[in-house]
């Protein structure tokens, strides 16, 4: 009950917040949207299923190189098609990375999907003529269903149309989500998170289910990716690094990978933490690196963990 | 026949943990294997429950080739098991493991977008258990608040959710009060027939609870059968009693 209420007022804040909030304010509020999206989906692999991924700016990389591909080579704009484009791409991309990564686990299925992010980043870096290498792609405006809307200000665009074209993107992403995790499949990876030698012999797949839960998170990873192009207009390599799929594990561990919605608010304190500390000090990650720290021994479960605090023993579960 | 195991070897390189043992195990048998540290009991349970295959040697379930088809296979043909060392999903709640158990037996594992607080068949069977074991009134503490004789049983009741033909228990008392590990049996004992449950295979090293219970007895010792039968005639069987139960009432 509290958390529905809670849920209604900041749904209700994000949805008002371009009539009261400075420009400024609303254009972070995009890549929040999106990173949302792409966390709800790393979480499922981390905090449900027990697997830390490095690699998971590849699939972010992925979706939004498909929507710089599809608005600047082809005549297409529809971000509808692109959106859709980009989920069954990131689903095809993860099969295979996610059959062999997922035989391992702890460090060494970190390391692999490290290994796979840094294969794709080399790729789209060196293959020049195809991704436009270290400049990157365009990522032309995308109509909105079916509105082309060129004819407006790009602010306008952004903090209008797209604004809440995102809003009921990461509004839908969230209900499929909470569907996931509240399903048979969802407990399972619980399962598989407590204890993966129990779990089978309750006769569940192990690896199926790992399969399956990376495969969801890298769709996840990928739809994000798309609507983090848009504001930007470029897609380029950096998208890709593993820096970035490092951010993505830090926001996930920032708000807390033990909630649902831990990964959600550490993406939004993430976004508006690094803007005010680069106004303030020119070494943004070496605070972050501090507040990074402090997280990990003092607030295991992370921001969201300290507020509602119900479940404090798990922390030291992982 | 529902289990039978053939001439099962198994070298550890130059080790011989079992050496040429063949076991049966029938419909409405309780059967306990019991053996001093060492004599292949852990080796055997592993082979008969597919984790690891045998050098030489067969097991037969069903009818079916079983050697070292793994844990999650077994479960689906009706093979449970619990373990010695307590296993449990500590975060999940008593209700959550147990309906994990009856997913996983209705094969729903992989609905994705059902509500699980709604599929009233997963419900039911999951408190079903949970009452049968007793652990009804602790349905919504997670596992690992249990008391360690609570985690124990709930255990072997998330093996009883699957509702399999056979279940094999690894020490289902170990780490128990002696008060508590009667309790234990009455209960596995009531709720196996109420799951439908065919025979069960434990490896004990209390030898009250051996003899009160088991239809048969299988002595093991150094990776070889010393005897198969039953407690009575275990009893009077010289050699199993100085080499298997003697020692231990003596250590």
């Amino acid at each position: 009950m509290k958390r529905a209420v809670v849920l209604t007022a900041a749904t209700a804040a994000v949805a008002a917040a371009p009539l009261v909030v400075g420009t400024y304010y609303v254009l972070l509020m995009l890549p929040f949207m999106a990173y949302a999206v792409v966390l709800l989906g790393l979480n499922l692999l981390f905090g449900y299923t027990g697997l830390v991924s490095f690699g998971h700016a590849l699939f972010v990389g992925i979706g939004a190189y498909t929507g710089a591909f599809i608005t600047s080579r082809t005549t297409i704009r529809s971000l509808e098609v692109i959106l859709l484009a980009a989920a069954a791409l990131g689903a095809l991309a993860a099969v295979p990375v996610a059959a062999l990564c997922v035989r391992y686990v702890k460090i060494y299925f970190g390391m692999l999907t490290l290994a796979f992010g840094m294969v794709f980043y080399t790729f789209v870096l060196k293959f020049y003529r195809l991704t436009g290498g270290d400049e990157g792609t365009p990522f032309l405006r995308p109509s909105l269903l079916g509105h082309g809307l060129d004819a407006m200000p790009k602010i306008d665009y952004l903090t209008g149309p797209f604004y809440y074209y995102s809003l009921a993107v990461l509004g839908l992403a969230t209900l499929v989500m909470w569907r996931i995790v509240r399903s048979p499949f969802g407990l399972c990876l619980k399962t598989i998170r407590d204890n993966p030698a129990k779990a089978e012999t309750l006769g569940i797949g192990v690896t199926r289910y790992r399969f399956l839960a990376f495969v969801i998170s890298a769709v996840y990873a990928a739809v994000g990716g798309a609507l983090l192009g848009p504001p930007i207009g470029n897609v380029d390599p950096t998208l890709a690094y593993w820096t970035h799929s490092g951010n993505l594990v830090f926001m996930t561990l920032l708000g807390g990978f033990a909630s649902f919605f831990g990964p959600v608010v550490g993406a939004f304190v993430f976004i508006y933490l690094q803007n005010w500390v680069m106004s303030v000090v020119p070494y943004w990650r070496l605070v972050f690196g501090g507040i990074l720290a402090l997280i990990v021994i003092f607030a295991p479960e992370g921001l969201l963990g300290l507020v509602t605090h119900r479940r404090p023993a798990s922390a030291r579960r992982a | 026949m529902m289990l039978r195991a053939d001439g099962l070897t198994k070298l550890y390189g130059e080790f011989c943990a079992l050496d040429n043992v063949s076991l049966t195990v029938g419909p409405g048998e309780f059967v306990s294997i019991i053996g001093p540290n060492g004599a292949g009991k852990s080796t055997l349970i592993n082979i008969l429950t597919g984790v690891t295959p045998p050098t030489t040697g067969s097991v037969r379930f069903k009818e079916r080739d079983v050697a070292g088809i793994g844990p999650v296979r077994l479960a689906r043909l009706g093979m449970a098991r619990s373990f010695q060392l307590v296993q449990i999903f500590p975060n999940l709640t008593v209700l959550e493991t147990l309906q994990a158990a009856v997913v996983s037996r209705l094969g729903r594992g992989t609905r994705l977008f059902a509500s699980l607080a709604s599929d009233r068949e997963v419900q039911a069977g999951a408190l079903e258990v949970a009452e049968l074991f007793g652990l009804a009134d602790q349905r919504h503490v997670p596992a690992r608040h249990l008391p360690q004789g609570d985690k124990k049983l709930l255990d072997v009741a998330s093996a009883f959710a699957l509702k399999p033909e056979i279940i094999l228990l690894d020490e289902p008392t170990s780490g128990v009060s002696t008060a508590d590990k009667t309790a234990i049996m009455e209960t596995l004992l009531a709720a196996s027939k109420r799951v439908g449950l065919r025979a069960i295979i434990q490896v004990e090293h209390d030898m009250d609870i051996v003899f009160a219970y088991s239809d048969r007895i299988v002595a093991l010792h150094q990776g070889k059968v010393l005897a198969d039968a039953t407690p009575a005639a275990i009893l009077s069987d010289h050699r199993v009693i100085d080499t298997v139960i003697g020692r231990r009432a003596r250590g």
